[in-house]
């Protein structure tokens, strides 16, 4: 047990913090020995480094340079982020959603916060907090134009939940001008606003 | 169970805001309550997935409604390993120096089926018009509230996989097919957008022929 994070008893009414509860839980595991000591943090340094959404912007700029990988993507997510070398849990059956010009994607759980970690990282904040679950389903085409995306009012909007098995990515259009750019050049131009959806790829200019 | 968690289309809950440059966790607790869930599932084996969601969607709804996400995951891991005995409640609250706070009990578990079964054969295809069952389970549901009894159309079959509520209250297997069902916004709600649809991934059980 790390004594750093032993505290005196108080009256039991008083609740921990998270922090607290987090640092004791862990103790616990470790000092039943049913975690080793070290194992959550490796997870945890492992998951910034792996987890990540610079995966799914190498997957996007592939499929943009590529058409061939574009459609084994559009087919099967999964296996074509394998042929990358990407793979992770909560990645098990990814599905890309294609922008295009008359349809833009956008994607959400609206019960807890699925995501393709292996493509887009541990969600931000906003996708995990409740304002953006409650509205994207409602009132998607406000709430993106709230965001900083105006869509055309031509442009259909599909918002997909994931309220099940599947993990959701978009396949932002590529932007015009950007013919001249590598495939790693134009990686550097995907954020993960825009493999959520809520953030269009504007130009050549970098992320 | 109609839970905090089923946030689909309700209102009143202000503007999204985003952090810029924000970090993956913002404290090491974060991670630790990430990982610790990792490792309880993976290597502990102490709960599956739909176990660990359904635990987090039992906290009292003021203090899902106010707790940030990793508040709730820290929940939903100790919550089940104090269920399962696998710590207790006394221990945490000694090493924590103050209250553990947990989640409701399960307050009614669903009549739930005892013998495994699949249905390989997937009932419905793409361009089906189906319906949503209309009546709210208790217990755990990856049906969100706000497309039941709605009419969709079916466009993407998925592979078989296991059906949450039986993954989440029991160890009896179950699997069968999802699909994603496309609604219309219009249709489901009054000032819904008529360029707007919503694809749910909805498990066969939760669909009926329209």
């Amino acid at each position: 047990m790390s004594a750093s994070h032993q505290a005196p008893f108080i009256a039991a009414s008083e609740p921990a913090s998270p922090e607290r509860r987090a640092f004791a839980l862990r103790d616990e595991l470790v000092d039943r020995g049913l975690v080793e000591t070290g194992d959550a943090e490796a997870l945890v340094h492992n998951a910034a480094q792996e987890l990540s959404p610079i995966n799914g912007a190498r997957v996007v700029a592939r499929a943009w340079v590529d058409p061939h990988f574009r459609q084994r993507l559009l087919v099967n997510a999964t296996a074509a982020a394998k042929e990358l070398g990407i793979e992770g849990p909560e990645g098990h059956q990814m599905v890309a959603v294609e922008n295009t010009a008359t349809t833009h994607n956008v994607i959400v759980c609206t019960q807890c916060s699925c995501t393709a970690w292996p493509l887009l990282g541990l969600p931000p904040d906003w996708y995990k907090a409740p304002p953006y679950r409650a509205r994207v389903v409602r009132e998607a085409r406000a709430l993106l134009a709230q965001m900083g995306l105006q869509l055309p009012a031509a442009t259909n909007i599909r918002v997909w939940d994931a309220s099940g098995e599947t993990r959701y990515v978009v396949l932002p259009m590529r932007p015009q001008g950007t013919e001249h750019l590598t495939e790693e050049q134009l990686a550097c131009l995907v954020a993960r606003d825009a493999l959520i959806g809520v953030a269009r790829i504007e130009d050549g200019t970098a992320k | 169970m109609d839970g905090p968690h089923d946030l689909g289309g309700k209102t009143g809950f202000g503007e999204v805001t985003r952090e810029v440059n924000e970090p993956v966790f913002h404290q090491p607790w974060e991670g630790l309550a990430w990982a610790l869930n990792v490792l309880s599932i993976a290597k502990l084996r102490a709960y599956k997935v739909d176990a660990y969601r359904h635990a987090v969607e039992r906290m009292k709804p003021s203090w899902y409604s106010d707790a940030r996400y990793y508040e709730r995951m820290l929940t939903g891991v100790t919550t089940l390993l104090v269920e399962q005995g696998v710590v207790s409640l006394e221990d945490l609250e000694r090493r924590a120096g103050g209250r553990v706070p947990v989640s409701n009990p399960v307050a009614q578990p669903p009549v739930l089926q005892t013998e495994h079964s699949e249905k390989p054969d997937a009932r419905f295809s793409p361009g089906d018009p189906v319906r949503v069952i209309a009546k709210a389970t208790p217990g755990h549901s990856r049906c969100p509230a706000y497309i039941r009894g709605k009419e969709g159309v079916i466009r993407l079959v998925y592979p078989l996989a296991y059906y949450p509520e039986l993954r989440a209250h029991s160890t009896v297997k179950r699997r069968e097919h999802s699909y994603a069902v496309e609604f219309a916004a219009a249709h489901l709600w009054n000032e819904g957008d008529s360029s707007q649809t919503v694809l749910v991934e909805l498990f066969e059980s939760y669909l009926e022929a329209q």
